[in-house]
């Protein structure tokens, strides 16, 4: 019987295996260092917050892996070695694959920061990063005050944890605005205004000069580049991005290069070895206009499903349809669907309404040669995938969208609806443009 | 396994360090109002009542809104669920447990011990905690307090006081408002003030709940009650064919326009205070499938001891001889057989498919209950149904299902097994709501697309212990018949994924292989079975 290992039991990793599972009777087996069974990356947070326990964010009870035959081993991959097509593990032992997924996933960004290694300094992506800030800020009294570096995602996630336990928190963000490389100038301001109603000390356009130590080799206080200001404080939280996890595999003949590198198949150079999820790039560029790597659940969830298919024999290259992701900034949930770009591109413009309460706004864009709507950005306002899936495979256009949009709210019952407003406000926006 | 790892040990002030003072000066208040009760039922002589009664509930009711207020209007709006795992009383630590302990207590002695209390026998005066509520009962209906007034009036304090809090705890989320008062509504108007004022005009009726439809209101029907209402006249024939036309006509309407929501989570009285003092304990409830498993068992065999019962009941009071009222015990029993039989044969007709293997065990019940009809009627005497006593029946439900289990374990194991098992395990009008929100019914929650993150936020929160997230990860909407419709999965998802509506039955279950967001190609291949 064909045996498939998947290196990585995260959502990619756990995507394959349950595809293959229904679409055939091959051995399967997950590896994986970090923990014994899957759980949801995203809801690590929800963990320090006191919101759910670790066994909570298991999305499938630990009887499932035996009832369907996908064996789970702990362990972490050393070196692969692919002429003989074994993994050889860290504790000397080795597993011979016949075809391999590499699901490895990311690791936090350092960039050579003095200091960067110090105790009291992490990451926040693994479940070790989750049981290091336990130890490393527990409370206010052990963790008087939390520096975080890096304003994206996952940055602005440890700033709401650590403000759940009341530790201060200062967050230092490299560019002028939050996370503006990727949101318009509206919404990132909207951003940067409710993070400081949170009381998160947010220093915009700041960088991180060093991290110094006390006597004991642990975080002390961070110095910023262009003030020298020197901020006390007992944890430093990295979260200047993500890049792949493949440090193991970077002696093996397995091509990469900032991630393992896939054809639209999701093959690598090495026959029967296959990449998904974060750690796989694409070879010849992003799909469309998405990046070589997406370090994104759904993408890796889609990886999944369609490394499943080939493997299973009908093979399948990957591709990914309309864009669409989300996120929650603290109390403001964010959706996103299409494509909206932080500066309108050429022949692009963009409709943007925000409420008087700001804490809800929307971003429409689209094509001002054809009028074709492009994709958008809501705050505070949820919408549906599903219409707006639909919406951007008829290619209709923006006026069409912005008349419709009733059909798209997926807000819950009796909560009061903004559609009118926006329309007039779009239809204004019209007149004197 | 916990993750966090400086779990104070004391008992007395656990996790005392996230409590503000103003929260700690509320706890106080609270605790005050509560003594004097502890004080009333040692018997302490308390010199003016209605006095200390007012500083009672008014202290409980005021601690409850400050703390509130503290906890809640001192942030932004949004989800509060911070620390909920941590805290020692809404995560099964020692304060839980205590807690635990003294509802249950409450519970026994209310049920079965009620001279505790105070009741006084056999037209004494009621002493101890039952007498400090006879100023406000002599006041409602001029009569005095009994166990269940006192029951009543603790009841209605906790489900407006928590209700205040619930509103807050969700001030950015209209449907949850809105769904609170109107519990509160219908506590304070319909479970309590109502059938006081019904006593008022006419001292004969039996206490009816009006929004209590049978079978959670299983006495309805008992022959006291029957010929309470038919011995006053037009008002009592229209409360009881009210109450049949409720379970008849009314509740199936509602149900298959807005779910069993409509009822559990906007009009009943249990699931009231599940919701608001409750609260705190939605997470407890078990998601294992285990624990599913033993929910379908354990609730649908409530419904067939209730049907039964009730028809046992009802058939021990009828007569034989048609001379002397229409309904005879014949025509009763041919009524309740072809009543079950017309809806079992419209649901294997209209959602046999649907069911599979769901349809043998329905099958099974009908059959069951059936059997247990025709027994009845052909080896029935007088007084003896199974050889046992009808009233016999009656008391043993009473006591195991209305008292034990409804109240005991319902409401006393709220810190331990959470603040819906009753609702879950035991409540027959509860799975007859689900059978018709499962089968021919406009709601559902929907999914949106593929948006789920897997983080399980919905299924910890869900009371009745659904896995949400099990539906959510397939792109599959939520159908299930425990629903009640609470939205607090919806209201707690951080992706704006889950919405409750009522819209068309097409395509209401849509099961998943692969979700929206992939190849469109591949979608098709894959989801086309």
């Amino acid at each position: 019987m064909e045996h498939i290992v998947i290196i990585g039991n995260g959502i990619s990793g756990v995507t394959v295996a349950r595809h293959i599972r229904k679409l055939s009777d091959k051995r399967i087996t997950i590896v994986s260092a970090e923990t014994e069974h899957f759980f949801s990356r995203t809801a690590l947070m929800y963990i320090y917050m006191g919101h759910m326990k670790y066994e909570h964010t298991k999305p499938y009870e630990d009887y499932f892996w035996k009832k369907n035959r996908i064996e789970l081993k702990k362990g972490y991959v050393k070196t692969v070695e692919t002429t003989s097509k074994t993994l050889h593990f860290e504790g000397g032992d080795t597993l011979q694959y016949d075809k391999l997924v590499i699901a490895t996933g990311s690791k936090p960004n350092k960039f050579g920061w003095p200091g960067q290694d110090l105790e009291g300094v992490q990451g926040l992506y693994s479940k070790q990063d989750l049981d290091t800030l336990e130890r490393n800020a527990p409370n206010n009294k052990i963790c008087n005050r939390a520096v975080i570096v890096g304003g994206g995602l996952i940055g602005i996630e440890l700033a709401e944890m650590l403000n759940s336990r009341n530790i201060p928190v200062t967050f230092l963000v490299r560019e002028n605005s939050f996370w503006n490389g990727v949101l318009p100038e509206g919404e990132s301001a909207m951003i940067n205004r409710h993070i400081k109603n949170h009381h998160i000390d947010l220093r915009l356009g700041v960088n991180l000069k060093e991290i110094k130590a006390d006597e004991n080799g642990r975080a002390k206080s961070i110095v910023i580049t262009e003030t020298n200001e020197e901020i006390d404080c007992n944890v430093v939280g990295l979260t200047a991005g993500v890049s792949p996890n493949i440090n193991f595999i970077k002696d093996s003949e397995i091509e990469t290069n900032r991630g393992v590198l896939v054809n639209r198949h999701l093959e690598t150079n090495i026959k029967d070895v296959y990449a998904i999820g974060d750690c796989a790039e694409q070879r010849d560029g992003g799909i469309g206009q998405r990046r070589p790597i997406e370090a994104v659940w759904y993408t890796g969830r889609m990886m999944g499903e369609t490394l499943a298919q080939t493997i299973c024999g009908n093979k399948l290259e990957y591709k990914p349809g309309h864009w669409f992701n989300s996120a929650k900034f603290l109390d403001i949930e964010y959706q996103t669907y299409g494509w909206v770009f932080a500066k309108p591109r050429e022949n692009e413009a963009h409709f943007h309404w925000k409420h008087e309460d700001d804490t809800k706004c929307i971003t429409v864009c689209y094509d001002t040669t054809n009028n074709k709507f492009l994709g958008i950005n809501t705050f505070g306002i949820r919408m549906r995938h599903d219409v707006f899936d639909r919406w951007l495979t008829e290619e209709r256009d923006v006026d069409y969208v912005m008349q419709h949009l009733p059909e798209a709210n997926f807000d819950p019952e009796f909560y009061k609806h903004f559609e009118k407003d926006i329309l007039s406000a779009y239809n204004n926006n019209l007149q004197t443009a | 396994m916990s993750n966090k790892i400086n779990h104070s040990m004391s008992l007395a002030t656990p996790d005392a360090q996230d409590i503000s003072t103003k929260q700690k000066v509320a706890l106080a208040t609270g605790l005050i109002g509560l003594l004097i009760l502890v004080l009333a039922f040692f018997n302490v002589d308390l010199p003016n009542r209605a006095l200390f009664l007012a500083l009672s509930l008014g202290l409980i009711t005021i601690g409850t809104v400050i703390y509130s207020r503290d906890a809640y209007l001192t942030k932004l709006e949004g989800i509060k669920n911070d620390g909920v795992w941590f805290k020692s009383i809404s995560s099964r630590g020692a304060l839980g447990w205590a807690l635990g302990i003294i509802l249950t207590a409450f519970y026994v002695i209310l049920y079965f011990y009620p001279q505790y209390l105070g009741l006084g026998k056999d037209g004494a005066a009621n002493t101890g905690l039952i007498s400090l509520f006879d100023p406000l009962s002599n006041l409602l209906s001029g009569r005095n307090a009994s166990q269940w007034f006192v029951y009543g009036t603790l009841y209605t304090v906790a489900i407006i006081a928590f209700g205040y809090k619930f509103i807050l705890k969700y001030r950015h989320n209209r449907y949850q408002q809105l769904r609170t008062i109107s519990v509160m509504f219908f506590q304070l108007g319909f479970a309590y003030l109502i059938p006081e004022f019904m006593y008022v005009m006419n001292s004969d009726l039996p206490y009816y709940d009006l929004k209590s439809v049978w079978p959670l209101n299983y006495y309805i029907f008992d022959e006291w009650s029957v010929n309470g209402f038919l011995s006053n006249g037009n008002i009592g024939l229209a409360l009881i064919l009210f109450g049949i036309i409720s379970i008849f006509v009314i509740t199936p309407i509602l149900t298959y326009k807005y779910g069993k929501r409509w009822y559990c989570s906007w009009v009943c009285g249990c699931g009231g205070l599940a919701e608001t003092a409750g609260d705190s304990f939605r997470q407890l409830s078990s998601k294992k499938m285990s624990a599913w498993k033993l929910e379908r068992w354990l609730i649908h065999t409530v419904l067939v001891f209730s049907v039964v019962m009730t028809t046992a009941m009802v058939y021990t009071y009828l007569g034989y001889d048609s001379n002397n009222f229409w309904l005879t015990r014949g025509v009763f029993i041919a009524l309740v057989i072809g009543f079950l039989t017309l809806v079992f044969a419209a649901v294997l007709y209209f959602r046999g498919k649907e069911l599979g293997k769901d349809a043998k065990m329905g099958a099974i019940g009908y059959f069951v209950v059936i059997a247990l009809l025709l027994a009845m009627h052909f080896t029935g005497t007088t007084d003896n149904v199974f050889f046992v006593q009808g009233s016999a029946l009656r008391s043993a439900y009473g006591i195991y299902i209305g008292s034990i289990f409804s109240g005991v374990i319902g409401t006393g194991f709220y810190p331990i097994l959470g603040s819906r098992s009753w609702c879950r395990f035991g409540c027959p009008m509860a799975a007859i709501l689900g059978f018709q929100q499962r089968l021919f019914s406009k709601f559902r929650i929907t999914t949106n697309g593929g948006q789920c993150i897997s983080c399980g936020n919905c299924s910890n929160s869900c009371e009745m212990g659904i896995d949400v997230r099990a539906y959510a990860q397939k792109g599959e909407n939520i159908v299930r018949s425990s629903c009640v419709g609470c939205g607090v999965c919806s209201a707690v998802c951080p992706r704006g994924v889950l919405k409750l509506e009522n819209d068309s039955m097409k395509g209401r279950i849509n099961p998943t292989e692969v979700l929206l967001g992939n190849d469109v190609d591949l979608m098709e291949l894959v989801n086309q079975k």
